[in-house]
């Protein structure tokens, strides 16, 4: 072994070479740079705090008979404590800023930091939703702003920009169409066709709005079938919910037929903006014939994803919708702006309000700066990079996994699991050994129409030598699965943070909160 | 462009192995008459700097809270947010991650969900709370329609309280008028609710009542519990404020059976109204109706404790047109921040922001309510009070901020009448001046 001076060893030894990093076990629980981390009810108390705060006046407490007596139970940490405890949690994440998370119709894309830096500006992030108007002008200034590149990307004549996720735009659409069909006395027109390769969330999202839910199988091509739509079409239809394009990556080619097929029976077209990304600066969904459609603000236009929100879900309506928007709206009389917040004059017709205030302000401010910062030709570029990063990630996949359907696909490649037929292992499996690879797993299992299905959306964000080394591993994994290497693929992931966890211990019985252990009495 | 690795020399390899000749080639399935040859009609790519100033100077044209004597709530409050909070929200690894659908590689975000989730149980005096909702208006709405859930779909109908805002009945009667759900809503007026009670009858789901209301008052939840769980229905106890969790009873020792709320008040910004953070709890009986995502515990193949979301079977992308809502997201990062936020308070330290607040309120409402014109309308409460005034508080308002203060909500505002009312808060964050500030303007603008 070679040693410096001092009898430092200046190389690894072979018998450290040797070792299984998995067989060794620490006296701590940590792993390196990978730390073992308890939950604060176990190391924090309720007496610390990491927040100093001035002595309360003596005041005559006007609280009632309702003072607070019993313990709460909180603990709290000081800001070392607390700073360690998350940052430690924070590296068990998968995430963007770490590597390819090429979830199919998740757009998980770069977030710019600039769109960070706007949305803690004082005149967006510290103003008060009720505040007076005159001192809100540059809020409202921005909503407005954010509408116009919104409509104008859509070429639509109008935004509702309160709902709060994709979700609550879906309902915000099915909503306006609600009122519109009341309105007209069409309270027969309750059935909503939707594709059985749609979201969840449509399904129920029309259903919340009262409607019934009546499925249209796909078609070989993994499109909408038109004959089998055709058949369900009647005077009873309120709408169809659509996604363009579709759960299987795949541009609805019959759009503007199936749009005038449902207006021919006074129903209303509602597209899910889930996959905008394939379209934007390429597509004006107003030219499809589409009623209502809501934007993924932090799926398309870069707001970051959170661990799962919060999301914003702005919903373009038709000028046969748009006087039934949810309150509040902003309106521009001269140069001055004003929130129209309650159902008389311009909000007389309004389905009403969705929530509290005015939407998601931190997300509008960073959905402008995104959008500025593209412009008309960055955003237009984005699309095709973004599609043709999933084309190239198609074509070099084709020959070892099996793609679901032939030809172009949009934003995302869809695979079924034919080529792990009679090799013993699932998509499930293939999915976990991708983590190992470095890798946040593809969507899978979705959309229902394929068996086993892989989704796999890279966004424009990747670069060529990153969807390089991407491919290498996953023809890798193939190859691995062909050669049958079971054990391999249902031991994975062996480098995660965990092995792969129990969720139906999780469901049978569900512990969804600490408790302390109870301690025997006579301790 | 600055966001988009690809070189047209990428571009160019990619389109032969894909063996296309042009980016054209890969939209042909859109219909002829919906291609668009040239650029939209809107500006080009800006660089940084540019885009920067521009939203600076955007930003510059409205009054930040935390630029003048600042006193306004009705459901989003002005409190210190520790900059360890916002620090750690910023990290990558939760900032850019996902819904945590891979447990094995989103530990964080699940782990800092469990602690939510018994933060907020512990708060609200409840078994159970789910990963969070949009926000507390939302959560109230999703609230009723899990009531009638609980009830089979017998009982369609909610009683709502006088005190509850009146933005979250809004939003609720949104949602119950396409589920046949009858609302039973009571006008908003500061004091007396006695017909609440006598609302409740064998039809009805649940009642759904604040504390403290919207007018600041504290309302005493348990003759509601009784009369609700006599009749056989449930108590949905509402909240804006958590931090007056910290000096008054929770809903939970009062008796509710299901207890909403916004958590904004905790780690979040104002944001101008969003984004913000619903919280839900229930008693354990009622969780498989709970609406939203749930995290739970479990072991991994090694035995080892581990969190994973849980329940699923509850929800859309599952149960489709049979879910229990439609909810897909949470609101992730802002519950976040309520965690790390709380984290950092502990129970010592949130007890004595709330006492903070309370005496603040408490000095601000004596000094207000000495003034001529000037009347306190709300005898108990947390951090907000109610003021009658002899001008229309609208216009006080306008006044006030004209002297530089941001003295409140008119209530009319949110109702559309009594004029003569203003919504006046006080948190940790004013100081001796700025209450001062506000009682000299004050005195001036109602002379």
């Amino acid at each position: 072994m070679s040693m410096n001076n001092q009898g430092r060893p200046t190389a690894p030894s072979d018998t450290m070479t040797n070792a299984a990093a998995n067989d060794v076990t620490t006296i701590s629980g940590n792993k390196g740079l990978m730390q073992a981390e308890s939950l604060i009810f176990e190391i924090g108390t309720p007496r610390r705090t990491g927040v100093d705060f001035a002595e309360a006046k003596a005041v005559k407490s006007r609280l009632g008979n309702n003072a607070r007596t019993s313990e709460i139970g909180l603990p709290g940490l000081t800001e070392p404590q607390a700073m360690r405890h998350y940052v430690r949690l924070s590296q068990k994440n998968y995430a963007i800023d770490l590597g390819v998370y090429p979830l199919g119709s998740c757009t998980m894309k770069h977030n710019p930091r600039l769109n960070e830096k706007v949305a803690r500006m004082p005149g967006f992030g510290d103003v008060h939703p009720l505040q007076p108007e005159s001192t809100v002008q540059g809020a409202l200034e921005l909503m407005h702003e954010l509408s116009h590149w919104i409509c104008t990307l859509t070429g639509m004549p109008a935004v509702a920009m309160t709902p709060k996720a994709g979700a609550h735009g879906e309902w915000a659409g099915m909503a306006a169409i609600r009122a519109r069909l009341d309105a007209d006395g069409h309270t027969h027109k309750r059935r909503v066709l939707v594709p059985e390769s749609a979201h969840g969330t449509n399904p129920a999202s029309a259903v919340q709005c009262g409607f019934t839910v009546d499925e249209i199988p796909a078609s070989g091509d993994g499109r909408v079938n038109l004959a089998a739509l055709k058949e369900k079409l009647g005077d009873d239809v309120a709408g169809i919910m659509l996604t363009n394009p579709n759960t299987c990556g795949l541009f609805e080619r019959d759009i503007i037929e199936i749009a005038d097929l449902i207006h021919s029976v006074g129903g209303y077209f509602y597209c899910d903006g889930a996959n905008f990304n394939a379209l934007v600066g390429r597509v004006r969904p107003g030219d499809l014939g589409i009623d209502a459609m809501h934007l993924n603000l932090h799926k398309t236009f870069s707001t970051p994803h959170g661990g799962g929100g919060p999301g914003a879900g702005p919903t373009v309506l038709s000028d046969a919708l748009k006087e039934y928007a949810p309150l509040p709206f902003v309106v521009k009389e001269g140069d001055k702006y004003r929130l129209v917040e309650d159902n008389t004059g311009d909000g007389a017709a309004t389905f009403g309000r969705m929530c509290a205030f005015h939407g998601q302000m931190g997300m509008f401010s960073r959905a402008l700066t995104y959008m500025m910062s593209h412009g008309s030709d960055g955003l237009r570029q984005a699309t095709e990079d973004a599609v043709l990063n999933a084309n190239y990630i198609q074509a070099s996949l084709s020959d070892v996994m099996s793609p679901a359907f032939g030809g172009v696909c949009m934003h995302e490649a869809l695979f079924d699991d034919h080529f792990l037929d009679d090799t013993g292992v699932t998509t499930l499996d293939f999915a976990k050994a991708m983590i190992d690879e470095g890798y946040h797993p593809m969507t899978m299992y979705f959309p229902l129409v394929v068996h086993g299905a892989m989704l796999i959306e890279p966004t424009e964000s990747e670069s060529k030598g990153e969807l390089d080394r991407f491919i290498a591993s996953m023809r890798g994994l193939a190859i691995k699965a062909k050669a049958k290497e079971v054990e391999f693929f249902q031991a994975a992931p062996v480098h995660a943070p965990m092995r792969r966890l129990d969720e139906t211990q999780a469901a049978r019985k569900p512990v969804l909160r600490w408790r302390p252990e109870v301690v025997d009495a006579a301790e | 462009m600055r966001y988009l690795p690809l070189n047209n020399n990428d571009r160019a390899a990619m389109l032969a192995k894909v063996g296309v000749k042009s980016m054209d080639d890969l939209f042909t399935d859109v219909p002829k008459s919906a291609v668009l040859d040239g650029l939209i009609d809107l500006p080009k790519h800006q660089s940084e700097a540019a885009v920067e100033r521009y939203m600076s100077r955007l930003s510059g044209k409205s009054i930040s809270a935390g630029s003048v004597p600042f006193f306004c709530g009705a459901g989003a409050y002005k409190h210190h947010i520790p900059a360890t909070v916002d620090h750690l929200i910023q990290r990558s690894e939760f900032l850019t991650a996902y819904t945590p659908y891979q447990p094995e590689i989103s530990q964080g975000t699940l782990q800092t969900l469990f602690e939510f989730q018994t933060q907020v149980a512990l708060l609200t005096g409840m078994d159970v709370a789910n990963a969070s909702m949009y926000d507390g208006s939302t959560a109230c709405a999703e609230a009723v329609v899990m009531a009638t859930r609980v009830a089979r779909g017998k009982k369609r109908k909610a009683v709502l309280a006088s005190g509850l805002h009146p933005h979250y009945a809004a939003a609720t009667q949104t949602v119950a008028q396409y589920l046949n759900i009858e609302l039973v809503a009571n006008a908003s007026v500061p004091g007396n609710d006695s017909a609440t009670i006598d609302q409740i009858d064998d039809q009805t789901a649940c009642i759904v009542v604040q504390s403290p209301n919207v007018f600041g008052e504290i309302i005493d939840l348990e003759p509601y519990a009784e009369a609700a769980h006599a009749a056989g229905a449930l108590l949905i106890a509402v909240f804006n404020e958590p931090v007056a969790l910290g000096a008054i009873k929770s809903p939970g020792e009062q008796g509710a059976d299901i207890v909403v709320g916004e958590g904004q008040g905790i780690g979040v910004g104002l944001n101008f109204g969003g984004p913000h953070v619903g919280l839900f709890a229930c008693r354990q009986k009622l969780v498989r109706q709970m609406p939203g995502r749930v995290c739970g515990e479990t072991v991994d193949a090694n035995g080892d404790r581990g969190f994973v979301l849980t329940l699923s079977t509850r929800e859309q992308h599952i149960r489709r047109e049979k879910a229990t809502s439609n909810i897909c997201t949470n609101s992730g990062l802002c519950c976040l921040a309520f965690t790390i936020h709380m984290t950092l308070l502990g129970e010592a330290g949130l007890r004595q922001m709330a006492e903070v607040n309370h005496a603040n309120a408490c000095d601000l409402a004596d000094r207000l309510s000495a003034i001529d014109g000037v009347e306190l309308v709300t005898e108990t409460f947390f951090n907000e009070f109610t003021l009658r005034l002899t001008k229309p508080a609208a216009d006080v308002v306008e006044a006030l901020a004209d002297k530089g203060v941001l003295g409140g909500v008119p209530v009319s505002r949110l109702t559309g009448d009594l004029d003569d009312l203003l919504l006046v808060t006080a948190t940790e964050v004013a100081t001796d001046e700025d209450i001062s500030a506000y009682e000299v303007a004050l005195k001036e603008v109602m002379s």
